[in-house]
């Protein structure tokens, strides 16, 4: 199932199933994330595509336009795993019916605000039941299509338009949910976390897994959002690779329920690597401010450890 | 042909048995949750091979039932009270999308004391969703009510999501007379569902949900508004097309000992079959009264309810839901722009009965009759707008 070899130009020169045209922001993380997933599937195979509301529906579907090469379905916010385990089932019912002869892989796109937050329930019901489908999540750490509010996939202290930091504030008051452990305790076959590293070879390898494996499955994807970060637009991959080596966003794969580390830095970098180059977190370095980092730091080295213990298991 | 007994749950239990449809989510809520019991029992006996998805809430089993019928299967789901109230959102997402979903709604009243009785307030809450709604006095209506919903439904003219609604535990529990038809007829007359377009269609890609600016969402509303006239056309043809099949006849409304009537109620579901006693009864005293029972509220038949009730004196419209806008119930207001768009010179009074599951009796409605008397007589019988019927002094 796996490709012995991961060859980026290949891969890369399949045709996209994200058309141009759509209109994501310039070095917009959630595109980046649907691009390469949907690379992930092999040429030729069918695929339909499911959308939560959120930047990526209103950006890519605007009536009477749609950039998915593939069948596209947008339902609502909360219950794009709902929808999808809708098609899927059709799927199965009408297969053996003989109605239709083709096979379909079916994957749906939400970001943080659908998937962690209001479409919690429905994912979490999608994925109890089994459809052999893909969750994917891209998290960017807030509701930037409204407007950059605060997500319970937020980090700590994030400055964001409803936790703004303040003279009396110092941004979220509260760390972000792991999600990926969530849905992992759900006992499905494939759970991942991956973000956009090195020649996206994580990315595509998890994809494929998520896609191949029957069953259902559930991708975490970081992808940062120039705006709601607050950083250069070039500056996404080097971001990337900071939330992987301060081990702010590890990289791992929950396979039949085993917890696999897929890096592990040989110099574990200070997390204020990463928070540095994010405007959303320039209030944590003002003078006196330090204690936050520290807090931080210590609450991101935590959570490492417990992986760690986790994947030695 | 079958004459036996069973319960309105049943009857739409039996109605599936015999359409197999291919995909059914459902989450349970009293009193509906017989139905996907039912459904779910008759797939693991091997009955039928519709696909059941168990999902988590009635705001998934709508998403999911969105899902599959976009991608092309026949699809069904049942609920009541609450769990319609849930669906609210995509309710109107499914009707937008123009898929011809079919909801077995038990009629129950939502929430404000939790109660789990026969009330209208959940589908009424929902009467804008753009949803088609056919209502049924008992379950031989439900039952040929629910074997005509696809053929509405999925008519090309139409496209529109239905809800086939009883009232709860009056009919959906209740054990009644009832004739089945046979299997291979009913088999024939539903016939298979083929749609024009959908997800899994091969050669064919296609984006469902889109979302729509200001320069194109109006004319999808538009269309989606014109749909629901021709509606009308469909519901009456298909209903002769049943009625060649097996003698029952439907109709947008039923007029009981209408055609001569001087006072009239207006009712929709159970309470109507009171009504038919009450007017029996008056008829035998002299009095001309008579029942307009409303079968199907959506597309609403404001002109030929009017036209039917343009020799009454006196009509009492009874609502069993609240509008909470103090000043009656929805039937009682879509009725009464129908009749004056009809420029109707009748007295009326709009009624509030059956809230939460109370009682009414033959005598309740006898009362009715004789303050439409009143009313048509000049005199003022009511202190108010909308008085409630039966209510603890």
């Amino acid at each position: 199932m796996e490709q012995k070899t991961f060859n980026y130009k290949q891969i890369q020169e399949r045709p996209e199933r994200l058309a141009p045209g759509h209109r994501m922001c310039a070095g917009c993380g959630g595109t980046i994330a649907v691009r390469n997933v949907l690379k992930a599937l092999h040429p030729g195979d069918k695929a339909v595509i499911g959308n939560a509301t959120g930047c990526l529906e209103v950006s890519s579907y605007m009536y009477p336009y749609t950039a998915y090469e593939d069948s596209y379905i947008h339902n609502a916010f909360e219950n794009a795993g709902a929808t999808l385990s809708g098609v899927e089932t059709a799927y199965h019912a009408l297969k053996k019916r003989g109605k239709i002869k083709e096979d379909y892989k079916f994957i749906t796109f939400g970001g943080d605000g659908g998937t962690y937050d209001i479409g919690l329930q429905s994912l979490s019901g999608a994925m109890e039941r089994g459809h052999d489908m893909v969750y994917v999540c891209y998290d960017n750490g807030a509701y930037m299509n409204t407007g950059i509010q605060r997500s319970s996939a937020t980090p700590q202290y994030a400055d964001t338009t409803t936790t703004p930091s303040g003279t009396r504030s110092d941004g979220k008051p509260q760390g972000r949910k792991d999600l990926a452990a969530i849905i992992a305790a759900h006992n499905i076959p494939y759970v991942a976390q991956t973000t956009f590293i090195g020649n996206m070879k994580d990315l595509y390898i998890k994809s494929e897994k998520a896609i191949y494996t029957p069953g259902a499955a559930f991708l975490n994807i970081m992808a940062p959002c120039p705006r709601g970060w607050k950083y250069d637009a070039p500056d996404i991959i080097e971001i990337c690779k900071l939330g992987v080596e301060t081990c702010y966003w590890p990289l791992f794969e929950v396979i039949e329920g085993k917890w696999i580390l897929n890096y592990e830095p040989k110099k574990k970098l200070p997390l204020e690597d990463f928070l540095r180059k994010q405007g959303r977190f320039k209030h944590l370095f003002k003078p006196g401010n330090e204690h936050l980092i520290e807090a931080f730091q210590a609450e991101t080295d935590r959570r490492w450890e417990e992986l760690l213990t986790r994947c030695n298991a | 042909m079958l004459k036996t007994r069973m319960s309105g749950n049943e009857a739409v239990a039996h109605a599936i048995k015999q359409i197999n449809p291919d995909v059914m989510p459902a989450f349970p809520i009293t009193p509906s949750t017989e139905i996907p019991q039912f459904v779910a029992t008759m797939i693991a006996n091997g009955e039928i091979d519709t696909e059941f998805i168990p999902v988590e809430s009635e705001h998934s089993s709508m998403s999911a039932a969105i899902g599959s019928s976009a991608a092309g299967a026949r699809t069904l789901t049942a609920t009541s009270s609450c769990g319609l109230a849930f669906m609210w959102e995509v309710l109107y997402v499914a009707a937008s999308n123009r898929l011809p979903i079919a909801m077995a709604v038990v009629n129950r009243g939502l929430t404000g004391p939790l109660n789990i009785n026969a009330e209208h307030s959940d589908s009424m809450g929902a009467r804008d969703s753009g949803w088609l709604q056919i209502y049924a006095e008992n379950n031989q209506e439900v039952y040929d009510n629910f074997l005509q919903a696809y053929r509405i439904a999925e008519h090309p003219d139409v496209k529109l999501p239905i809800m086939i609604c009883q009232d709860g535990f009056i009919t959906s529990h209740a054990v009644e007379n009832i004739t089945l038809w046979d299997d291979d007829k009913m088999k024939k007359f539903v016939g298979e569902y083929e749609p024009e377009h959908y997800l899994l269609k091969e050669d064919e890609v296609m984006a469902v949900g889109p979302y729509a600016a200001s320069g194109y969402c109006m004319e999808a509303k538009k269309a989606q508004a014109e749909a629901m006239k021709r509606a009308k056309k469909v519901i009456l043809d298909v209903a002769k097309e049943f009625e060649s099949i097996t003698g029952q006849s439907y109709g947008f409304f039923e007029g009981y000992r209408l055609e001569d009537a001087e006072y009239a109620i207006v009712a929709i579901g159970s309470v109507c079959g009171t009504a038919k006693d009450a007017v029996d009864a008056l008829r035998e005293k002299g009095l001309r009264a008579g029942l307009l029972k409303i079968r199907v509220f959506r597309p609403f038949p404001a002109e030929e309810i009017a036209e039917a009730l343009k020799g009454c004196r006196a009509i009492a419209i009874m609502d069993r839901s609240e509008g909470y806008n103090a000043v009656g119930g929805p039937l009682g207001a879509e009725v009464t722009a129908a009749l004056y768009r009809a420029k109707s010179q009748a007295e009326v009074v709009n009624i509030m009965y059956g809230l939460s599951g109370r009682d009414v009796r033959v005598e309740d409605l006898e009362e009715v009759f004789d303050n439409l008397v009143k009313l048509g007589d000049g005199e003022k019988v009511y202190n108010e707008t909308c008085p409630y019927l039966g209510l603890r002094e």
